[in-house]
């Protein structure tokens, strides 16, 4: 007979160490996307060498990351410049946690029913955490570019700081329109009431506020700011080699992925599948969870895929435009958006 | 007294002010990209045949009879501007010339593939060759010698140098 607080802690290892490792894998795939979209974008065929399609061309990357110099330059706040890259990393690979990528299945382990529902935590205040979690990556860009002790990095840290600030505020107002909609913050109860209706049906105007802010936190083009190469030679992160280095684009890439699972959790239906197709197919109920996180796995794909998207049709903005951009247009119009929501919630 | 014109920038429509419709767009054309012919080629597989008239690496040509045509008169050291060529002459073991190089040295790294010794060259025994693909792992594998050069000759003397030397050939 086994207890059933040991299975809850078998199955919550089981469900972290495949999470990570899943968004791990993804960094590498994203690494190898990012680097081959952008070269057919341009007319070029990219890294193709290492591996058929150059698809070991990130275990290539890695490698060379591991064994090249790990410099600490002198001038350098020896404990701070140790600590960024760790700050950075660690929220980044936390934030997935509260994403429902699929539904739930049950087994017997003996005669122990065991309940999985894939979703590595099943918060009450769910999205809250995310909103939390994220903000505290921007520590790990500040610390990086004042431990680096150098003036561009410092411009780096300082810029970030104030852009996530900035977009965190449209981005949390964004998330209560989608959370009044649903009456909870819960993500699986979210993902629930978009059963029938997705929210971007219901929340355009919040999906957009929503996705601007999510490339403005995950400082990608066109928010790179932070680590504009033209004018900040590389930013935050200048004065790191090797590994250390590597952590921080690790933790950009993550950031990116589980930015693109909330968008689909928010405002895409999370891992339902549209226009009752799944039902019409009448799959046994085992399938029916595979094809579940096969329609979560390709709605994120194609998130992941309109951020290389538009990091190569969209320039940088410049600082005093992102600054309007967010304080002048996204704060009004998320206000107006929970306004109207609230109106319509009032309404029907 | 100078008219001063002043110019404003033309005023927005709602549709231009809200950026989406002309993002939209933009991404309309990135995408379009993806599936286009691409530029890239492919190098060791694929090799472009430079136009006529390109300054490649040297060859030494050799005259009816097989033999070097070099008659070691040194116009083509003196013309160099980089300095990269080296004779040696000795006395030629045929009739019908004084003098023939025993030691020709052009050392390719020093080389800018000006073009100046193949003007300087009474006889036309050196000239530029089309080839470029000749990358090597060492500085002293880079200083050809006459066997070198010579052997050249015979890979580019009548114009296919590159067709077995690639799977596919661009032409520009």
């Amino acid at each position: 007979m086994v207890n059933s607080a040991t299975v809850e802690l078998v199955v919550s290892a089981v469900k972290v160490f495949i999470v990570v490792n899943v968004i791990l894998l993804m960094v590498m795939v994203m690494i190898l996307a990012e680097r081959r979209i952008s070269a057919f974008i341009q007319d070029r065929y990219g890294p193709n060498r290492v591996g058929p399609f150059g698809i070991l061309q990130p275990i290539a990357d890695g490698i060379k990351f591991l064994f090249k110099e790990d410099v600490i330059p002198y001038h350098v706040d020896r404990f701070l410049y140790l600590l960024a890259p760790a700050v950075i990393l660690v929220p980044s690979l936390m934030t997935f946690a509260i994403v429902p990528f699929g539904s739930s299945f049950s087994f017997y382990w003996g005669d122990t029913p065991v309940h999985v529902r894939l979703q590595i935590a099943d918060l009450n205040i769910g999205i809250l955490y995310f909103v939390g979690i994220a903000s505290l990556a921007v520590y790990g860009l500040v610390i990086g570019g004042y431990a680096s002790n150098n003036k561009y990095s410092m411009f780096g840290g300082l810029r970030s700081s104030a852009q996530m600030i900035s977009y965190e505020i449209p981005m949390g107002l964004a998330i209560v329109s989608v959370v009044m909609l649903t009456g909870s913050l819960r993500l699986s109860d979210i993902v629930a009431d978009q059963q029938h209706m997705w929210n971007v049906v219901r929340q355009p105007l919040g999906f957009l506020i929503f996705l601007v802010a999510a490339f403005a936190e995950t400082n990608r083009l066109p928010f790179d700011l932070p680590e504009a190469e033209q004018e900040l030679v590389g930013g935050y992160h200048t004065e790191y080699s090797s590994m250390k280095f590597s952590a921080f684009f690790i933790a950009e890439y993550a950031n990116m992925i589980t930015s693109s699972a909330l968008i689909t959790t928010l405002f895409f239906g999370g891992y339902h599948v549209p226009f009752g197709i799944l039902e019409a197919l009448n799959l046994p109920v085992a399938w029916e969870v595979v094809v579940h996180v096969l329609s979560f796995s390709i709605k994120t794909a194609f998130f992941l895929f309109v951020y290389l998207w538009v990091r190569w049709t969209l320039p940088r903005f410049r600082y005093d435009q992102l600054m309007n951009l967010g304080w002048k247009s996204l704060l009004p119009l998320s206000l107006v958006n929970v306004v109207l929501t609230g109106i319509g919630i009032a309404i029907f | 007294m100078i008219k001063v014109k002043k110019l404003q920038a033309p005023r927005m429509s709602f549709w231009e002010r809200i950026y989406l419709p002309n993002i939209l767009k933009g991404m309309g054309i990135t995408v379009r990209h993806i599936p286009k012919k691409k530029f890239t080629i492919q190098y060791p597989e694929e090799k472009w045949v430079p136009r006529k008239g390109y300054r490649g690496a040297h060859r030494l040509n050799r005259d009816e009879e097989g033999r070097i045509k070099c008659v070691a008169c040194e116009m083509c050291s003196s013309a160099c501007p980089s300095d990269c060529i080296h004779i040696i002459g000795g006395v030629s073991p045929w009739d019908d010339r004084e003098k023939y190089p025993v030691v020709f040295e052009i050392d390719m790294l020093r080389c800018i593939y000006c073009g100046m010794c193949e003007e300087a060259c009474p006889r036309e025994a050196i000239e530029l060759t089309e080839v470029y693909d000749f990358a090597d792992y060492s500085r002293e594998a880079l200083v050809w010698d006459k066997e070198k050069l010579l052997q050249m000759y015979d890979l580019t003397k009548d114009n296919q140098y590159y067709k077995t030397r690639a799977e596919k050939l661009v032409r520009t």
